[in-house]
């Protein structure tokens, strides 16, 4: 469609709109539109106050909580950080809140880093580079998304714990090491969905552009550097904020692979919820440094989030 | 590389990953100066080709302590792969490219996803130990006894009602919002549940359930609402078979935002002359909506809701923090890790099959709708 045709809507909706309309009209308008706000008003309510009831009950007196609701703060008031020194300092014997926490950042930064760029290097190669089988190799790629973790999960714990395939030893074990298994473990699992979407973005730019450069005889470790890289950073910074989300958030892969001492705070707060599922001064406290994160993330980034969230809301 | 591995745990948690992030980056960075040495011509390159290509693969696997004659064949496959490139149609150095490229991601997807992808697949059809074969058992376990029967409906009831449910509260909710006042604050409200992990969600949500006896003042803001209305306090996670729509509205909470936020978007892309023209038809506002908007938003609908319903069929989460699966509200992806806990990998992995072919479907007709968007875009 040419584009001359595209923006005239917009012109005549706003011609339109400068015209009154039948009054009638207009207050039949405003009482759909009031109601519609009221409902809207309801479901915004409904939606927040489940986090808000948290918040505050993270910062009442633990003999607080227990007895009363968080909505009779009013009558029975009291505001205390104790909750969080206490909840910092829970956790089992080889590890607490405060280190989990440290274990999260620890986790998710690589994790984040490390697919994205081995992403986005094939996604390069499958974008401008030219080799036989190429399209088949890319629907491959594409096709993994379809497998579940879960499918993978045991067999590649088995790979890092013994370094077995198939029963068979092939490289040495390193699974006792840190946090290096989780974040292998992040980086396949994000590899498929990184490559597809990064890809269509790298093929988006202009064939113009990228032949432009081949003629000036730039290799295409140069193309890579100097113009899919920029023209595709928007993009990438998208996904990067939500992989890094799904690996903070993420509670199934570190169950597996994040074990004892570098456990991340999500494992270490589903544990608490089955060691302390009555003490609601600690839980809340401790959901709300777990959150906190993600909703700084959130609130500081959010044209970013909705787009990453959106393009990468499948996975898992 | 498992002694670095070794040393770098010993390290301070945060120290771990300038240096982590650092070493990789400087691999990386290694490997592309070669890319950009690699279409050079001359002997002086072609020589530093050859190196590279041999010590490349036999680096990687001299770095993982292989064995000594798979650190020799990855040598071996080096020349191979040199020469390929020698004889390359697009000129020498045009493969090295190619596989520096792809090859770290292509390597890794095949060691870590298509491998174990395959051995999970045999492991289904073998007990418990992996020793032995034992045919279809683990799948007629699963769907003999009483239990299993249990989680797989649980994970159906799961799929039917949480898409459902959470798309038609995000597309009422995009509707009433649509440029009304503080639009972007209502979409922000609603939206903001996703950013909150699963973990975060199930205890703000266990708080909400929370029951106590009836003589004593409630704690769980819903058992309050049921007092205040004078009714008696229910044990909403622990009464079958109702206990499992406690846990999918969990689910629906967090992903309302996005089927509102996709909708919202949909419904910002209607022209506005087909809604005035039927608005001059004398249409009321519900005609349009159902004969307007509806069937122009109805490829985002089937998006959000096949996405939607792809979260529900891999949930894990929810059920795990919530109930651990107790009560009879255990699903798939937390009875694939119960099994796997119990050492029972014959079932665990025939679990991961069946949650495999029950998404397999769906994320094939979601990839294709998604395509079919873009095109009409």
């Amino acid at each position: 469609m040419p584009t001359a045709t595209d923006t005239s809507p917009i012109k005549k909706s706003s011609v339109l709109k400068k015209q009154a309309p039948p009054l009638a009209s207009l207050a039949k308008r405003r009482l759909t539109s009031r109601w519609a706000t009221l409902a809207a008003l309801i479901i915004a309510t409904l939606w927040t106050i489940p986090t808000f009831g948290l918040l505050v009950s993270s910062v009442r007196p633990a003999q607080e909580v227990r007895t009363t609701g968080w909505w009779t703060i009013f009558q029975n008031w009291g505001i205390t950080t104790d909750n969080y020194s206490a909840v910092l300092q829970a956790g089992n014997s080889q590890l607490n809140l405060a280190g989990s926490f440290i274990n999260s950042i620890a986790i998710t930064l690589p994790a984040t880093i490390i697919p994205l760029v081995l992403a986005t290097l094939a996604a390069y190669a499958f974008a401008w580079m030219r080799f036989p089988g190429k399209n088949l190799m890319f629907v491959l790629v594409f096709a993994l998304q379809i497998v579940p973790i879960q499918m993978a999960l045991v067999p590649l714990l088995r790979l890092f714990a013994r370094g077995e395939i198939f029963g068979y030893p092939v490289i040495g074990a390193f699974g006792s090491a840190g946090y290096a298994q989780v974040w292998i473990a992040h980086t396949i699992f994000a590899l498929p969905l990184a490559i597809f979407l990064l890809h269509n973005f790298i093929a988006e730019i202009p064939t113009e552009i990228i032949e432009a450069a081949r003629v000036d005889g730039a290799s295409h470790g140069q193309i890579f550097f100097r113009i899919a890289l920029p023209l595709t950073a928007p993009a990438i910074a998208a996904f990067s904020i939500f992989q890094f989300l799904w690996v903070w958030n993420d509670l199934l892969v570190a169950l597996i692979f994040a074990d004892g001492p570098v456990a991340p705070i999500t494992k270490l707060l589903a544990e608490l919820t089955g060691t302390h599922g009555q003490d609601w001064h600690l839980l809340t406290a401790g959901a709300f440094v777990a959150l906190i994160v993600p909703l700084l993330v959130f609130f500081a980034l959010q044209r970013y989030f909705v787009r990453g969230l959106m393009a990468g809301s499948a996975k898992g | 590389m498992s002694g670095f591995l070794q040393w770098l745990s010993t390290l301070p948690s945060l120290l771990q990953i300038p240096i982590i992030i650092g070493v990789f980056l400087a691999v990386i960075a290694l490997l592309l100066f070669f890319i950009e040495l690699a279409p050079r011509q001359g002997k002086k390159y072609t020589i530093i080709r050859l190196l590279a290509c041999i010590i490349f693969p036999l680096g990687m696997m001299l770095a993982l302590d292989s064995y000594t004659w798979a650190i020799i064949g990855a040598g071996l496959l080096g020349i191979v792969l040199f020469w390929l490139d020698y004889r390359s149609r697009d000129g020498a150095g045009y493969v090295f490219q190619l596989i520096g490229f792809l090859s770290p991601a292509i390597v890794l997807l095949i060691a870590g996803l298509i491998v174990p992808t395959i051995q999970t697949t045999i492991q289904s059809f073998m007990n418990s130990r992996g020793t032995e074969f034992v045919g279809l058992e683990n799948f007629i376990w699963i769907f003999t006894q009483p239990q299993g029967v249990r989680t797989v409906l649980n994970t159906v009831v799961w799929v039917l009602v949480a898409p459902a449910i959470s798309t038609i509260a995000g597309l009422a909710y995009a509707v009433f919002i649509d440029k009304s006042r503080g639009e972007k604050v209502f979409k922000i409200l609603v939206f903001m549940p996703m950013a909150i992990s699963f973990v975060g969600a199930s205890i703000i949500w266990r708080f909400i359930y929370t029951a106590r006896p009836i003589d004593q003042a409630q704690i769980g803001l819903l058992n309050q609402i049921i007092v205040w209305l004078g009714g008696e306090p229910v044990q909403f996670l622990q009464a079958e078979p109702f206990n499992t729509l406690a846990l999918i509205a969990v689910l629906i909470w967090v992903q309302t935002g996005f089927a509102m936020v996709i909708l919202s978007a949909a419904i910002k892309a209607v022209p506005t002359e087909q809604l005035e023209a039927a608005e001059l038809d004398g249409t009321n506002a519900w005609q349009r909506f159902s004969n307007v908007t509806l069937p122009s938003i109805r490829s985002s609908l089937v998006v959000v809701l096949t996405t939607i319903s792809i979260a529900s069929l891999k949930v894990f989460d929810i059920v795990r923090t919530m109930t651990a699966g107790a009560n009879g509200t255990s699903v798939i992806a937390n009875e694939m890790y119960t099994q796997f806990r119990n050492f029972e990998q014959g079932r665990s992995a025939a679990f991961a099959v069946v949650l495999f072919l029950m998404v397999m479907p769906i994320v094939i007709y979601n990839a294709r709708q998604i395509k079919k968007q873009r095109e009409l875009r």
